[in-house]
């Protein structure tokens, strides 16, 4: 699954980044393999998602969600 | 000047990097540009113990040495250039104590560049709060430094920040990161060919798109065999960088820091409940919105009219106390009135920065980018858009170049095309004498009909760049990829500091900056109401009195019909007379029109104009606004602002380009004079026939 499936509240270990559709300066913030991600909140439409990535607080759009490959954490 | 040394302040977005900044160096700032761009340039000069004084710039904020814009272009070009002269002798990088980990990523880039650095951990006073504690001695150890621990709200950990930066000569130079460990046999290569260089440095230059002048480019372009890597394979090293980057912080934070969550409390979940919410958040946005313009007009009502009437007495007192003469005259007339008609709108634009500035300290700024982001996209724009588009209504100038973060080039021409119908501050003299003249007092649900006029035309000006966001978006046939990154800061009270220097030196720009020219045109427009060619003017006493010889006008009568004579005769009146066609249908005499052409230099000149051509040959004394509502139309009789005229008046200049600075930075930032050319002929045009029918339908 991918970060744009996640639900409000969810937590998800992202497992892979599509590094060409990815800016670098979204993995320098943190959206790197290995990382636990939580989606916060979600703007009206589901977009743009505001995350958690690893302690950082950030949105982005759904565009790049979907290139942000997910594991759904288990508590 | 024997001991300074220079100091360069970096540090992520949203670390308070410019509060430390403020600490060190007090009044005692300056803002001005880098050459040749137009990015602000902040410095300062700080006295440090042992009497040695430092030279500090706050650098642009950034997260990463990998420049993606214009403005971090300036820190990397800076660090890379050693001949530059404020290379810093010491880097202080700022961190937020909640942040420290995405911090430290810029910190290790710049400790590989080997510049010697202190560690600043700002927003101490929130660590009991977040349930943190740091242990500094490992911290220390391990990122090879000195840190100091700052809480600027607390006015804590400035002075022993002082004594680091005065010692700087003690600091390990020992770089984070092996680079070579970033791709082994490459970084190899690199080094055979460059013994001299640092590795670190010559990966920046290979894997930066920007333009480094003097430093080391030349270098590269004889050595083709470092651009043989693709595009994609300088990413992937690059993001594999950026992990060996968080592999060295994480291992060291995992002594370094530890965090109870426990003990954490989170103002920020909740807030962003109601804020971000899918209705509340709205809502409120609203209601803040609504908040300003009631106090913009209501609160800075008192000061202004203070300021009208003082300025008037001064003109008034000149005249009186110097000798009579044409240097008086330009004193009195043209100077003074010129300077009042700036001054009196410093307590507006004071608010309006006030209120900005406490939104963007808040972190609310963010929220909002977050919450009008689908929204915008629907007309082209991005959510960011939203933040030029509201410091739009400061000025034009400083949201044009606020765009510079929005990531999509369509997205961000287009913000630059349509910012300019934002109602800025220089309309707001021009709207506030109109609405004073034509709209009448009175309250609906507690709001003055005056405020709520004005919020209108604020509503206008963003409707109109809205649409015409929409039409362009149709039109223009860009292709370009849009990312949207926006961080989420943490709610925070704004320190009155800041907010205070920020409101203090953008009211001091205004009113050197845009001071100048409405001065410089006060005089101009002085001397050719002063004076005028052929017999009409120069003869005008002897003329008028032989046409009033058979009436019996007292004498203040008769000087008055003399000096409506001259000025109708006056090189302004006639270059008045000769567009005065043009105009008339939209309700307009020919000294609107000389107001209306002079504003294409800047709007605001559009009352002091009329102040001066009003007070030339006036010996009452009087404020413009009174002047104003005495004037009567030529043609139509009654008075000259009425509502018709009014309406068509504030309607022109909601949509007129009427700005020949805002023409100059879109020409900058675009690279090209075909949109600033198309902004000024489209909305001028538009701006024309807007007046002309709500003038024609009033009537």
């Amino acid at each position: 699954m991918t970060l744009a499936d996640l639900k409000r509240g969810q937590q998800g270990i992202i497992t892979d980044v599509s590094s060409i559709h990815i800016p670098l300066k979204l993995l320098e913030m943190g959206c790197l393999p290995g990382n636990l991600v939580e989606l916060v909140q979600v703007a009206p439409f589901a977009d743009p998602m505001y995350l958690n990535i690893n302690g950082t607080h950030l949105a982005i759009r759904k565009e790049t969600a979907i290139h942000i490959i997910i594991e759904t954490a288990h508590e | 000047m024997s001991k300074q040394i220079n100091v360069a302040l970096i540090g992520n977005p949203n670390t308070g990097k410019t509060s430390v900044f403020n600490a060190l160096t007090g009044l005692n700032q300056k803002v001005g540009n880098y050459p040749g761009i137009t990015v602000e340039k902040k410095e300062g000069i700080c006295k440090l113990p042992r009497g040695v004084k430092a030279h500090i710039i706050d650098l642009p904020g950034t997260y990463s040495l990998n420049a993606s814009s214009l403005d971090e272009n300036v820190v990397i070009e800076l660090l890379l250039n050693k001949n530059d002269k404020d290379y810093p002798d010491v880097a202080v990088v700022v961190s937020d104590v909640e942040n420290l980990k995405r911090n430290l990523l810029l910190f290790t880039q710049i400790k590989d560049l080997k510049i010697p650095t202190i560690l600043v951990i700002n927003m101490a006073d929130r660590m009991e709060y977040k349930g943190i504690s740091l242990n500094l001695d490992h911290l220390e150890e391990e990122l090879k430094t000195k840190i100091a621990l700052v809480s600027t709200r607390k006015n804590k950990g400035i002075d022993k920040l002082k004594e680091l930066i005065a010692t700087h000569k003690e600091l390990s130079v020992e770089p984070c990161l092996d680079a070579s460990s970033i791709d082994k046999a490459y970084f190899d290569n690199l080094r055979k060919a460059f013994p001299n260089q640092l590795l670190y440095k010559l990966w920046l230059v290979i894997t930066q798109d920007v333009n480094f002048g003097k430093t080391d480019r030349t270098t590269f372009d004889k050595v083709e065999d470092f651009k043989t890597k693709s595009k994609a394979d300088l990413k992937r090293l690059q993001q594999k960088e950026t992990i060996k980057r968080y592999q060295f912080i994480n291992e060291t934070l995992k002594e370094g820091q530890s965090i109870d969550l426990k003990s954490a409390k989170d103002l920020r979940i909740k807030l962003d409940r109601i804020l971000t919410h899918k209705v509340w958040g709205y809502l409120i946005f609203g209601i803040i919105l609504l908040t300003i313009f009631q106090a913009i007009y209501d609160w800075s009502s008192i000061p202004m009219d203070f300021i009208d009437s003082s300025f008037a007495s001064l003109s008034e007192w000149t005249k009186n106390t110097l000798p009579e003469g044409a240097f008086t005259n330009l004193l009195a007339e043209g100077i003074i009135s010129g300077l009042g008609g700036i001054v009196i709108f410093i307590p507006q634009i004071a608010f309006l920065f006030l209120f900005i500035s406490i939104l963007e300290e808040s972190g609310y700024m963010s929220r909002v980018v977050f919450l009008m982001d689908r929204i915008m996209r629907r007309f082209g724009l991005s959510g960011k858009s939203v933040v030029p588009l509201i410091s739009g209504t400061a000025c034009a100038i400083p949201a044009i170049m606020a765009t510079r973060n929005i990531e999509s080039w369509k997205e961000r021409l287009i913000t630059i095309l349509v910012t300019p119908f934002t109602t800025c501050s220089a309309r707001l003299p021009v709207y506030l004498i109109i609405i004073a003249l034509v709209i009448p007092e009175g309250r609906v649900l507690g709001l003055s009909y005056q405020a709520l006029t004005l919020m209108l035309l604020y509503l206008i000006g963003f409707g109109a760049a809205v649409g015409s966001a929409w039409i362009l978006n149709k039109i223009l046939k860009i292709k370009s990829k849009s990312f949207f990154v926006v961080e989420m800061p943490n709610y925070k009270l704004p320190l009155f500091k800041n907010v205070a220097l920020t409101v203090l030196e953008k009211t001091k720009a205004f009113v050197f900056g845009a001071g100048k020219i409405i001065l410089a045109i006060s005089i101009v427009l002085w001397f050719l109401a002063s004076y005028g060619p052929g017999d009409d003017f120069n003869n005008a006493e002897n003329i008028v009195t032989e046409e009033y010889a058979s009436e019996s006008l007292s004498q203040i009568e008769l000087e008055q019909k003399i000096a409506s004579h001259k000025l109708e005769h006056s090189f302004i009146g006639i270059a008045g007379h000769a567009i005065e066609p043009a105009i008339r249908p939209l309700g307009y005499d020919w000294k609107i029109g000389i107001a209306i052409v002079s504003s294409f230099a800047a709007r605001e000149v559009f009352v002091g104009t009329l102040a001066t051509i009003y007070s030339v040959g006036s010996d009452e004394e009087e404020t413009i606004k009174n002047r104003m509502a005495g004037e009567v139309n030529p043609i139509l009789g009654g008075p000259l602002f009425n509502f018709a005229s009014g309406i068509s008046l504030l309607l022109f200049y909601a949509f007129a380009m009427q700005c020949m600075s805002t023409l100059a930075i879109v020409k900058k930032e675009t690279n090209s004079w075909k949109w600033p050319m198309y902004q000024l002929v489209i909305m001028s045009a538009f701006a024309y026939l807007v007046a002309l029918i709500a003038f024609q339908v009033l009537k």
